[in-house]
């Protein structure tokens, strides 16, 4: 609020109205109680939790020193397993989601069961737990009799992860171009564009950019879901720690795993977070 | 008189078994998670020749006799037996446990005995390979040569991995699986050639399991490299262990324990030894 009083920008911003220093003190004073509860909450953990009986116990089987120093390089080196499969898989499945959700736009009548196909597959793929559809993929397909290299556990289980989030991301990307109102198609029709460049030049690029944090989300839980392909065989960081904590009795290489999963996905989830709040500033 | 004494040394035979067994039953005395009741724990499920149609209760099975034969040992009659399942992380997780003590096929390691306590071994176990044919017939030779051309799978949870690490040095990487059927089914897809199991689990999944299974040969229980050494796995600390132990080494001097090897366990004569 200008002040009459003091008249002038540069005299406002050297003295702070009332309201500037009645929101600074409330300021203070919420960070202060922030702060105090937090320490609080933290000091209280740390103090009683190593008071409970089994606190030893645990200690030693989860939060072991040694074990982590002799596990810990091993896990990392599984850990490029994950990288490696998760690199080749994100781009098939952004291609393949792209591709089901323009079979699910599809208005041309004659195309009707590209419309069909698009339904069934998202359905299917998001009614299965992701560990299922690996299982029932992984082994199940090269059980046909396929000759190596072609019966390979990561072609198939990549596959398996590929089917699955391909139909999430098509449901993303739908929403995306849903989003966008059909006056504007009406506008590019009326422009002479067909319906393919429509959807090429008009529709895709702000859809896509829309939805590019809830997607990004969708790449995020990916991640962690390469670890299921464990199940059918590959020693990536999940098995790697299963076979360490099998032969140590001792679960803190999976501590172990966990923290290097979070070191990957915690600085990508903020980064989501960062796009979606950018968004919604520009949308507002 | 001759009667007299017949009758005596009937009794005396009789009173014999009761008192011997009394005296283990003493050793086991409030130890036990309940008295008068020993838990013990199998998995889930529990495995053949382990276990015959996964009910430990009927006493049938190598591990399900032995476990009777031990209870036996430290005075606990069969009806004094309970069985619960766990799973392998079950069995060495913090904190307090729901069994006395824990028989599915653990191998003794001086690593694991940081966490938990094993019992002195039951069963010293040979380590073979499961093939199929079709991988035999391509040439692969009971040779630790031959072997590391192969493409080998092992279940994640036991010795196999280091010994394979160890022994085999296979020159692709291995892939391990969470169970026994999940290598079979890999084996079964040719995804895998070969696996490695302790002996009496190989000589079941080849026979029963897995299509044109074979056994291409085994690395003997008597190796002085990695042997195989199965124990009871007990809470570490378990005041039971002295007991436990003691029925164990009663067993293996009155040889009880080979005939229960020997009436369960199938001799594996026909297989040969891996150079």
């Amino acid at each position: 609020m200008p002040n009459p009083d003091q008249g002038g920008a540069a005299a406002l911003s050297a003295a702070p109205t009332r309201r500037e220093i009645h929101e600074a003190r409330l300021r203070r004073r919420s960070g202060a109680i922030a702060a105090g509860s937090t320490l609080l909450v933290i000091g209280a953990i740390v103090l009683f939790v190593p008071m409970a009986p089994g606190w030893e116990a645990v200690r030693r089987s989860f939060f072991n020193a040694e074990v982590f120093r002799k596990t810990f390089p091993g896990l990392l080196e599984a850990f490029l397993v994950d990288v490696a499969i998760f690199l080749w898989c994100a781009p098939a499945i952004a291609l393949l989601g792209l591709v089901i959700a323009l079979c699910r736009d599809v208005r041309a009548p004659a195309l009707f069961p590209l419309r069909l196909f698009g339904a069934l597959y998202t359905d299917v793929f998001r009614g299965l737990p992701v560990v299922l559809v690996v299982y029932l993929i992984g082994f199940g397909v090269p059980g046909l009799g396929l000759p190596r290299p072609w019966n390979s556990p990561y072609i198939w289980g990549s596959l398996a992860l590929i089917l699955v989030y391909a139909a999430y991301v098509a449901e993303v990307i739908r929403s995306g171009i849903d989003s966008i109102h059909v006056s504007q198609r009406s506008a590019a029709a009326s422009l002479g564009l067909s319906e393919a460049d429509t959807m090429r030049y008009v529709v895709l690029p702000q859809a896509i950019r829309n939805v590019a944090p809830a997607n990004m989300n969708l790449f995020i839980a990916l991640q962690k879901d390469v670890a299921l392909l464990s199940f059918i065989g590959p020693v990536e960081i999940f098995r790697q720690a299963g076979v360490y904590k099998s032969l140590l009795a001792n679960f803190t290489p999976y501590v172990g795993a966990a923290l290097i999963f979070l070191a990957i996905t915690i600085p990508a989830t903020r980064y989501a977070d960062y796009l979606l709040h950018r968004q919604r500033r520009r949308q507002s | 008189m001759n009667k007299t004494f017949s009758a005596t040394a009937c009794l005396l035979l009789m009173t014999a078994p009761a008192a011997l067994a009394g005296a283990h039953g003493d050793c086991a005395a409030g130890k036990t998670l309940e008295d008068g009741v020993l838990t013990v724990a199998t998995g889930n499920p529990a495995y053949y020749p382990w276990v015959l149609n996964d009910a430990p209760e009927s006493g049938e099975g190598f591990e399900a006799a032995v476990a009777y034969a031990i209870a036996a040992e430290m005075g606990f009659e069969g009806d004094a037996v309970r069985w619960v399942r766990t799973s392998f992380d079950e069995a060495i997780q913090p904190g307090a446990k729901n069994f006395d003590f824990n028989l599915q096929q653990y191998s003794i390691t001086p690593e694991r005995e940081q966490m938990v306590d094993f019992s002195l071994p039951y069963y010293t176990s040979a380590m073979a390979v499961l093939t199929t044919q079709a991988v035999i017939d391509a040439g692969a030779q009971p040779t630790v040569e031959s072997l590391k051309g192969l493409v080998w799978g092992a279940d994640a949870n036991t010795t196999a991995v280091p010994m394979l690490a160890e022994i085999v040095q296979p020159e692709r990487d291995p892939l391990l699986y969470g169970d026994n059927a999940d290598v079979t089914a890999a084996m079964q897809a040719g995804q895998i050639d070969a696996a490695l199991f302790d002996l009496p689990t190989a000589l079941y999944l080849s026979a029963v399991v897995v299509e044109g299974g074979a056994i291409l040969g085994q690395f003997p229980a008597n190796r002085s490299e990695n042997p195989d050494q199965f124990g009871l796995l007990m809470e570490e600390g378990n005041p039971l262990r002295d007991c436990v132990d003691a029925a164990i080494t009663a067993l293996t001097e009155s040889g009880r324990l080979a005939e229960i090897e020997a009436e369960w366990l199938q001799q594996a004569t026909g297989v040969p030894v891996i150079e």
